[in-house]
């Protein structure tokens, strides 16, 4: 980037409004060109995955006492002897409605259904990524600012642990302790069985619904209940956010205009936090972005083994019971959100570093 | 002779590694007053070491040895680290070597400077913005206003050092301490750099500690040299006498460099001697 | 003595006398320097160790994993004969741990070379021939980038059908783009330098230099970037395991053996856990041993 930058030392700070807006728009055209191209490419791939199931979509619906005649009214309906380019223009056209089919588990429209169970996995990845950034960002910028001291070899230790356990045992583990042993949290679920339903849905986010209804023992359980997974995931975060701090951190610390700011008298604690750390921010949000995208995705075994009704714990269900639409639709809308994340850090970089301008 | 800004004795920079400790300076001894003195070495000759300790900017493990640095009869060897900090730009000042490093990247050239003002002078941000504005004219950058606003890839290299020396004398130091200030710059804006430097140090009497590997430059820039090899002093000289140095190691580097006047088919290579390293420190104390 | 002084000697020399020896010379000198890496060396321990539990399975192994005792299921740790602890079908955890190994290590080995083999060779082409070559299969590689990768891996499965081989095709699925992202960089600075207009001039064709000249030159950071990524991937087997998607019963792998001990995870504890340490264990190893060659193989990028 700095090597393209050299050519534009000279160009006048403000130029005509005519040519600073076609650039501009030149790149918001180039990147809505990448994303839909990168968004048809993931629901090719997804329709290739369904037309290659080793489950007939047909039986799947009338069932194998169905007559032949039946089975080919249904087959045509489904536009399977249509050519394979028209079937995936079709797929397109339902997908782009928000229609993924009706699940064959319980005939509910699959949009519908990922609606209901989105909130719950929302709710926990952003609990998540909020411990994650609270207690990763301090400790990476504290282990880059101490190379070498304790706190970055305690750092480095629990980065390392963190990359190693699987999540779906250390989840088991948390559970047979705090829950099993101690006795400290709540179990599987988002609120024990007393509380199912007591407060209206209307964010669909349980521990919200629990505050607008002002019904303080529901937010309690709830709170008992997703602490245990959120905290787990925020580990997981926390180990990659605090490794990324610190590498970006310590590259701003050994760049000569740190020396500058010490040369001019500045006191240490502003030169980490008004030169070095203001300047790792968009990278850090960047981060912050691809990881909560993660957390989203790397929530389905944590769902599974907390019981949690979000969208891992639906994809996985569906697929264990052959319900392909389900499978799809909930793999469609995970991919489209890690997409949409990608695509808001890249446009933050843009937009806040001014070399890349 | 003037009288003395700044007293350095028996200076040491070490750093610890694996094969044992690594001396980057050892036992430089000398004095400045209100004058140009230079600093002349090869890259490893602990030149630029000696400038950072002065300011006490070696890192750790980096370990600073001295029997005084003493800054018009405050040794800053006892200082504290607040106490420092208000030495650093108010009294001693450093430009370094390529302002497209030492410039903050993605801090407009505006607020770099005023934060630099700011740190030592409870000015409001309107006499800070036009303290700045005149610092940057001072430095012959024209429209400054523009310049405030930039960021500092978008100078060229001439303006960004141009750029460090008004953010580095806008708190009006004593001392500026100028580590290779033209090394990165094109040939044809160096002389320009250096004049306007040399211009306002000598308008505010301030003492200039110019440090080169470009023994020309230094000898026709500089008041007395310092030569420094391997970490020590070899030898200490008035700038207009260079060519009567008698060290080795410096009529080494005198012949090594080719004259318009006596042209030769052949340049000597410099023979160096292990025993200069070896010998102490030659003092540059007046 | 003196004849380990004088070989030490020989590979330390300055002066190599033939292009081998000084090959030999650089990699004895990386290996000093990776061995004076504690936390690299205990990691390349453990996996030395892993393979040959793996290969000695057999002999090691005090009861035969599939061997059901129901009279006694569920037996708790230091059990006289079952170290371990026995499963819910009463067969010993620790001969299965043992047996599990072999599929842990088949499954990183084949994914392994699969995974780096296929990126090398799409970022290689992508960079050499450049155009609209390169624009599309960096588009492909972009896409399943975007995707998430486990559940890119479970729909794979889900649409190939379980079972350990199409578990090692899913995660290679999922694997190769970021080794033909580098791939792709790696040729790209090495294709505009002189020495490959010198072999050009020569008369080289394209498929011998990105075969000689390219390949080579790629290895070393692959070879860091899969060390690393074996953690992810034994991570991402045990995961599938887990679901039931990848290795089926009775087979011992330890994801499958976790799922199995989830169970019962209040009251018998032991039967879940130790398979999770030996992921655990091994990942953390390669985590150990990714390090040290990254510092020894790839400086720049440690730090």
């Amino acid at each position: 980037m700095s090597l393209t930058d050299d050519n534009n030392q000279r160009r006048p700070r403000r130029a005509p409004l005519s040519e600073k807006a076609w650039p501009l728009a030149k790149t918001s055209m180039l990147t809505l060109g990448s994303i839909s191209v990168t968004l048809l490419g993931l629901l090719f791939i997804t329709f290739i995955i369904g037309r290659v199931m080793p489950i007939d979509p047909v039986l799947a619906i009338v069932g194998e006492r169905a007559s032949q005649s039946t089975y080919d009214a249904v087959y045509q309906q489904l536009g399977l002897d249509k050519p394979l380019l028209v079937q995936f223009l079709y797929y397109l056209w339902d997908v782009l409605h928000l229609d993924f089919g009706t699940s064959l588990l319980n005939a509910r429209p699959v949009s519908e259904d990922i609606a209901r169970v989105f909130p719950a996995t929302l709710e926990l990845a952003t609990l998540g990524i909020i411990f994650g950034v609270v207690l990763g960002v301090p400790l990476g910028v504290l282990a880059a600012v101490r190379k070498g001291s304790w706190i970055d070899q305690v750092a480095r230790v629990l980065a390392l642990v963190g990359y190693s356990m699987p999540i779906f045992w250390l989840g088991l583990m948390g559970l047979l302790v705090f829950y099993g042993i101690l006795g400290w949290v709540g179990g599987p679920g988002r609120v024990g069985i007393f509380y199912v339903d007591v407060v209206p849905s209307v964010t669909g986010l349980i521990l919200v619904d629990a505050l607008l209804d002002g019904n303080w023992a529901v937010f309690k359980d709830a709170f008992s209940h997703i602490i245990l997974p959120a905290s787990l995931l925020g580990y997981f975060s926390l180990a990659y956010i605090s490794r990324m701090t610190r590498s970006f951190m310590l590259e701003q610390l050994s760049a000569e205009y740190i020396t500058t700011a010490r040369v001019k008298g500045m006191s240490e604690w502003d030169v980490i936090w008004k030169h070095a750390f203001k300047n790792i921010r968009v990278q850090l949000i960047t981060v912050i972005a691809l990881s909560y995208a993660n957390l989203l995705e790397g929530s389905v075994l944590t769902e599974i083994i907390f019981s949690w009704p979000g969208i891992g714990s639906y994809i996985t269900t569906a697929l264990l019971s052959a319900d392909m639409n389900a499978v799809l639709g909930g793999t469609v809308v995970v991919g489209l959100i890690f997409i949409l994340l990608n695509i808001f850090s890249d446009l933050l970089y843009k937009v806040f570093d001014p070399r890349a301008k | 002779m003037m009288s003395t800004l700044l007293d350095v004795q028996n200076l040491w920079v070490k750093f610890p590694t694996r094969n044992g400790v690594f001396d980057a300076v050892r036992g430089v001894s000398f004095t400045l007053g209100r004058e140009r003195l230079g600093i002349v070495g090869e890259s490893g000759s602990g030149k630029s070491m000696t400038g950072r300790a002065i300011l006490r900017l070696i890192r750790p493990p980096g370990i600073v040895e001295a029997d005084q640095i003493s800054l018009e009869g405050v040794d800053l060897m006892n200082l504290s680290e607040k106490d420092m900090r208000a030495v650093r730009g108010q009294r001693i000042s450093m430009v370094m070597q390529d302002p497209k490093f030492s410039l903050n990247p993605v801090m407009t050239i505006g607020d770099q400077i005023i934060e630099a003002y700011r740190l030592h002078s409870s000015a409001s941000k309107s006499e800070a913005y036009n303290k700045s504005l005149e610092m940057l004219e001072a430095v012959s950058i024209r429209d400054a206003e523009r310049v405030m606003r930039a960021y500092p890839h978008e100078m060229s290299g001439g303006m960004g050092q141009r750029i460090m020396i008004a953010m580095m004398l806008i708190p009006n130091p004593e001392i500026l301490i100028a580590d290779e200030p033209t090394s990165a710059l094109d040939v044809s804006v160096q002389r320009q750099v250096l004049d306007i430097m040399d211009k306002l140090v000598k308008e505010r009497g301030m003492g200039l500690i110019f440090i080169s590997h470009d023994l020309n430059l230094v000898a026709d820039f500089c008041d007395r040299v310092l030569i420094m090899y391997a970490g020590r002093v070899v030898e200490v000289c008035d700038a207009n006498k260079l060519h009567e140095a008698k060290h080795p190691y410096t009529r080494g580097l005198l012949n090594s460099l080719p004259r318009l006047d006596a042209p030769r088919d052949r340049l000597e290579v410099l023979e160096r001697d292990p025993e200069w390293s070896e010998a102490p420190s030659v003092s540059g104390r007046i | 003595m003196a004849d380990t002084q004088t070989w030490r000697q020989w590979l330390l020399t300055e002066t190599p006398t033939s292009r081998r020896h000084a090959k030999i010379s650089a990699i004895y000198q990386g290996w000093l320097s990776f061995r004076s890496n504690t936390m690299a060396m205990i990691g390349l321990g453990i996996l030395v160790l892993l393979v040959f539990v793996a290969f000695a399975a057999p002999l090691l192994a005090p009861h035969d994993p599939f061997v059901q005792d129901l009279g006694n299921r569920l037996a708790p740790l230091g059990t006289d004969g079952h170290i371990f602890g026995t499963d819910s079908l009463g067969r010993d955890i620790l001969s299965r741990l043992i047996y599990g190994a072999r599929i842990t290590l088949y499954i990183v080995a084949l994914v392994a070379l699969i995974a780096p083999v296929a990126g090398l060779l799409v970022g290689t082409v992508s960079g050499y021939v450049g155009g609209w070559v390169d624009t599309i299969l960096m588009r492909i590689t972009d896409i399943f980038l975007a995707f998430p990768r486990l559940v890119l891996a479970l729909a794979f499965v889900a649409a190939l059908g379980a079972g350990i081989e199409n578990a090692v095709l899913a995660i290679s699925l999922t694997a190769w783009p970021p080794y033909a992202r580098i791939a792709r960089a790696e040729t790209l600075t090495i294709r505009s330098s002189d020495y490959i207009s010198a072999i050009k001039l020569q008369g080289a064709g394209p498929l011998r230099i990105i075969t000689k000249h390219i390949w080579p030159l790629c290895i070393s950071s692959l070879i860091v970037r899969v060390t690393l990524d074996m953690a992810g991937i034994i991570l991402a087997a045990a995961g599938l395991g887990f679901l039931g998607l990848g290795a089926q019963p009775p087979s011992p792998e330890w994801g499958a053996m976790i799922s199995e001990g989830r169970r019962f995870i209040l009251d018998y504890w032991w039967v879940a856990t130790m398979p999770g340490l030996a992921i655990f264990t091994v990942s953390l190893a390669f985590n150990l041993l990714g390090d040290g060659l990254r510092d020894v193989l790839d400086p720049k990028a440690g730090e």
